[in-house]
């Protein structure tokens, strides 16, 4: 008798004590290197004590090849920049759309939000919100490269072999913009968009020749700026703001004809399980106090009211350095890439990396 | 021939270290042209660098060594006319029999017509003449042994150095090549090298035998010279199978000498080796066991045995049957062991275990040497 | 009875064998080669047929970049083996036993940091404020700074570095069990240095290079940082177009051909290298 009934509370005990487990519940977040600072992550969970964060750092082209071989399964929140998000949900069915209701988009500000709702939106679904923005651009050493403007600067003879880019679509964009053309708005008419591929490539062949070598992240491209071996290369503004704290020399320079503005935005993969606790990350990582602690660790500038005021002071500084007004105004934030773009651009990167001619 | 010189090898004070052990120690021997010669001696003994060095693959720290009368000290081993069957062959298995043969001719140049009629010959030669597609792992033990001999024997060697070469081999093989091996060299009238540490090997083949203990020759001599006449106790005990005792000398007459074993029997014995012992001095006794005779005691012996005479008594523990080789095991009083050979015929008159016998054994048999 | 016995415990012993062969090699690749025969025609619609393979054949970067990979993949296979077999000559036959350990520990090291260290350590090295630049300024032997990154030659030289061990260990094993006694013979059957080597230790040792080549083409071909890292404007590697199609551009389907085309390509470079060399697989993989 004593058995059973020691049994039964065993059992009983092992029941509740799975369901409990059961209860707390795990968001698996889906971002950017630096997009999920400890700090956060543990303030998060302290708030909400049945929550565990779980983060997988990737980019956007890893984020999407993730959600497309699960077809969205395996993560409750993505990052995804606002351009990669509207073909890639028309092709393969990976996010759901957003309840606007449980985000609070007051807080958010308001030409950010309607730019990505207007970006994202399919069948009347909004699939996507804004969370934080930065620009790809130019850096330069000012004491070795005071001229360096224009996306056709790197190819300029003057800094031959002292030059970098990084091979991907950003810089094909970028010299089609110093070219005179709009890339933008050439997307509805794909013929002409590779028109302008054509010669972008040409341009960039040409140019190999002047470029030092093609970085492939932060870390090489921050290595050959601080060390002197290049003096000006294409680049993230945010890497640029990190190079700028350590050699003040070293400035973010927006491109004459506009620095590519990107936003990285809130999504919710389609087979989440953690709708809640995505909405709850969401707004937690609006709030004020949070907003500069995720600045700090990005580099990039919250897609809030008032964002840039709450940049810790030294990324302020470094904007500041960098920006004009005028600058802002002549940002050029990356349109939505219509299906088969990828697949031009990627052929045209490939030409300009096999070519010997340079 | 009148140019030829005597011997087909001479070493001469050869010595050689390894790190603090003195491996081979002021070794010297001349071999005669055509002779059978074996090196025996315990493992560990120094003759496998002996040999190494003859072959070229060990650098002596002093002395010469001589191929029919030139030193060869400075040639590289590919260039001493000194082959070698190595322990476990070494036969080249990438390689088939013919390939195996034809490989040292081919490093000597030779044209591919004479490769293929020396190798054809040789074959013949060892009564092989079938085998040359064979692949080696397809031959039985002694076709590999007659294989890596034909080996060597196809360049004409000088000297042919084999190092154990029958180790591997299971007993009944072992035998039958002790045969061929003596056949082949009569056959090939080449000087043979042969590394041993099994005398049996050695007392058959050879026609000189040199012991070898802790990188010394002990002696040196024809198998007979060194069964019966050993110059030191090392070589008594080594060859052969012996009885020993080991004493005293207490008096010493002439040939013979009274000698006072540790047991406390006293027997008669014939001072024998290079340096004879001396009364007063403790030696070591040697009795082969086939020259001592076990009689039951009840049984009076023949009366024409010489006098004086050694005798023992005991009671027999064992017998070890072995055909014409069989032996008693008898246990003197004061508990040694005393191995006597004996005729078992099967019949009644045969020994048994826990009859009293006595041993009888002549003195002129009874080896002592100095210790 | 007895024979069921055996048989059962056969056949435990075999399926977590054939399992891991079915899951993890034979049906991914079978989806690969499914995958690559599908045609995207628009957002989510699809067809079979050939259509990715055909823009292989169309596309001549594709398919130089397929031959370069190729023939710098038997570079590298070359430069590991005229390398490795000093190295693992040596180790095998001419260090003591307990030197042989240290060596053998030694060649193993690079292989306790990952990839990406490996090659980071190379582009400290090499790049043009890196330590041999420096060193050769300091030393006054030239007087500008040298970039040796970011080139062909940097390129191999990190894929040899990276793969050489592939090389050293069955060609270790193999001449492990070589008979010294076997070299002792070669010498004193008349043969000189070069003959016991081409005549006695390389056929002896074939296994061993055959399955250490094998295996340093295949690691080299599939391999992906150290081509990417250390490689100069122009050095394009097929991994990484393999790569280019499925992330960045979301060609699964071409991909997935790509995939299968460099699987076809390498395979056949060890047939072609076993019926050159006379060995077969099995024997290969048997002996060392």
């Amino acid at each position: 008798m004593r058995l059973k009934a020691t049994l039964a509370t065993l059992l009983a005990a092992t029941i509740l004590s799975t369901a409990s487990m059961a209860q707390a519940e795990t968001l698996r977040l889906l971002t950017w290197g630096s997009y999920a600072p400890d700090e956060l992550v543990k303030k998060f969970e302290a708030e909400n004590p049945d929550i565990k964060v779980e983060v997988t750092f990737s980019n956007n082209e890893e984020m999407i090849a993730k959600l497309r071989a699960t077809g969205g399964a395996g993560f409750d929140l993505a990052q995804p920049s606002h351009d990669r998000i509207y073909a890639a949900q028309l092709e393969y069915d990976i996010y759901k759309a957003l309840d606007l209701s449980k985000i609070n988009t007051d807080a958010m500000e308001k030409s950010l939000l309607d730019g990505v709702k207007a970006n994202t939106t399919i069948d009347g679904g909004v699939y996507a919100v804004p969370h934080q923005w930065g620009t790809s651009g130019l850096m330069a050493d000012k004491s070795k490269a005071p001229d360096l403007k224009s996306w056709s600067d790197l190819c300029d003879p003057k800094y031959k072999g002292k030059t970098s880019m990084r091979l991907k679509r950003t810089i094909l964009l970028g010299t089609a913009f110093a070219m005179g053309h709009d890339p933008f708005a050439a997307y509805s008419d794909l013929d002409k968009y590779q028109s302008i591929l054509d010669e972008v490539v040409d341009k960039l062949i040409v140019c190999k020749d002047n470029i030092k070598a093609y970085w492939k992240g932060g870390d090489d491209l921050s290595a050959m700026m601080l060390s002197g071996e290049i003096v000006g290369s294409e680049t993230w503004d945010s890497t640029a703001y990190k190079l700028y704290a350590e050699n003040p020399n070293i400035v973010f320079v927006p491109p004459t004809t506009g620095a590519l503005a990107w936003i990285d935005t809130f999504a919710i993969p389609r087979k989440g399980k953690a709708d809640d606790a995505a909405y709850k990350w969401i707004n937690f990582v609006l709030q004020p106090e949070n907003v500069t602690i995720m600045s700090g660790s990005t580099g990039a500038i919250a897609a809030v009211k008032g964002g840039l005021d709450l940049l810790p002071a030294d990324k302020k500084a470094a904007v500041n350095a960098s920006f004009t007004p005028a600058d802002i105004d002549n940002l050029k934030f990356f349109a939505n890439i219509p299906p088969g773009v990828e697949d031009m651009e990627g052929k045209a990167l490939e030409k300009i990396k096999a070519s010997t001619g340079g | 021939m009148t140019t030829s010189p005597a011997y087909d090898l001479e070493c001469i004070n050869l010595s050689k270290n390894f790190g603090p052990v003195r491996a081979v120690d002021d070794v010297s021997f001349t071999i005669p042209s055509g002779s059978f010669f074996s090196i025996l001696g315990p493992s560990g003994c120094g003759k496998t660098t002996l040999m190494r060095m003859i072959a070229g693959f060990e650098d002596p720290a002093s002395g010469d060594i001589r191929i029919k009368g030139k030193s060869v000290i400075d040639k590289a081993p590919n260039k001493r006319n000194v082959k070698m069957v190595f322990q476990h062959l070494a036969l080249f298995p990438m390689m088939n029999v013919y390939e195996n043969i034809a490989y040292g001719l081919k490093c000597n140049g030779a044209s591919k017509a004479e490769i293929e009629a020396r190798v054809r010959d040789v074959l013949d030669r060892i009564a092989l003449p079938d085998v040359a597609e064979r692949e080696i792992h397809q031959l039985s033990g002694g076709q590999k042994q007659r294989i890596a001999i034909a080996r060597c024997m196809v360049l004409d060697p000088d000297v042919l150095l084999l190092d154990e070469p029958l180790g591997a081999l299971d007993l009944k093989l072992r035998e039958a090549m002790k045969i061929e091996l003596k056949l082949l060299q009569h056959q090939f009238n080449t000087t043979f090298v042969y590394i041993t540490h099994d005398q049996s090997e050695a007392l058959v083949m050879s026609d000189h035998v040199a012991i070898m203990n802790q990188g010394k020759f002990e002696q040196i001599g024809t198998p007979q010279e060194l069964y019966h006449a050993p110059n030191t106790s090392f070589v008594a005990g080594f060859v052969g199978d012996s009885n020993r005792w080991s004493g005293r000398m207490t008096v010493i007459n002439g040939d013979t000498a009274t000698v006072e074993t540790d047991a406390g029997l006293t027997l008669l014995c014939s001072p024998a080796g290079s340096i004879r012992p001396e009364a007063g001095q403790s030696v070591e006794i040697f009795v082969r066991p086939e020259f001592i005779h076990a009689h039951r005691q009840d049984t009076s012996p023949a009366e024409d045995e010489p006098a004086p005479v050694n005798q023992l008594d005991g009671k027999v523990d064992s017998l070890l049957f072995n055909g014409a080789n069989s032996r008693v095991l008898v246990r003197s009083s004061s508990g040694q062991l005393i191995e006597a050979d004996v005729t078992l015929t099967g019949g009644t008159d045969d020994l048994r275990p826990g009859e009293a016998v006595r041993l009888v054994w002549s003195p002129q048999q009874t080896m002592c040497f100095r210790t | 009875m007895q024979k069921d016995v055996k048989r059962l415990s056969l056949i435990l012993l075999f399926t977590p064998f054939a399992l891991w062969i079915l899951l993890l090699i034979i049906i991914p690749h079978m989806g690969m080669v499914v995958l690559s025969l599908r045609e995207k025609v628009a957002p989510r619609v699809y067809e079979y047929g050939l259509g990715n393979y055909i823009d292989f054949i169309n596309e001549p970067i594709y398919w130089n970049t397929l031959l370069r990979t190729g023939s710098m993949s038997l570079l590298v296979t070359v430069l590991a083996l005229l390398i490795g077999f000093p190295i693992a000559y040596y180790i095998a036959k001419i260090a003591g036993n307990r030197t042989r350990g240290a060596l053998f520990l030694l060649c193993l090291v690079p292989l306790w940091v990952s990839d990406l260290i490996r090659a980071f350590g190379w582009i400290l090295l090499l790049r043009e404020t890196g330590v041999i630049s420096s060193v050769l300024q300091w030393s006054g032997l030239v007087h500008e700074p040298i970039e040796f990154l970011y080139n062909d030659v940097t390129v191999i030289i990190g894929l040899v570095y990276t793969v050489i061990l592939f090389m050293i260990v069955p060609l270790v094993s193999t001449l492990d069990g070589m008979d010294n006694a076997m070299i002792e013979a070669g010498y004193n059957l008349g043969g000189s240095g070069p003959t016991v080597l081409r005549r006695i230790i390389i056929p002896y040792a074939m296994p061993g290079i055959v399955s250490g080549c094998i295996v340093v083409f295949m690691l080299t071909a599939g391999s992906y940082l150290t081509p990417i890292l250390l490689g100069g404007k122009n050095s394009s590697w097929f991994t990484e177009q393999i790569y280019d199609q499925f992330i960045t551009r979301f060609n699964w389907e071409s991909g997935a051909a790509f995939g299968f085309l460099l699987l076809v390509f390498t395979s056949f470079v060890v047939w072609l290298g076993l019926k050159i060399t006379g060995q077969t697989l099995a024997n290969t993989v048997a002996r060392s």
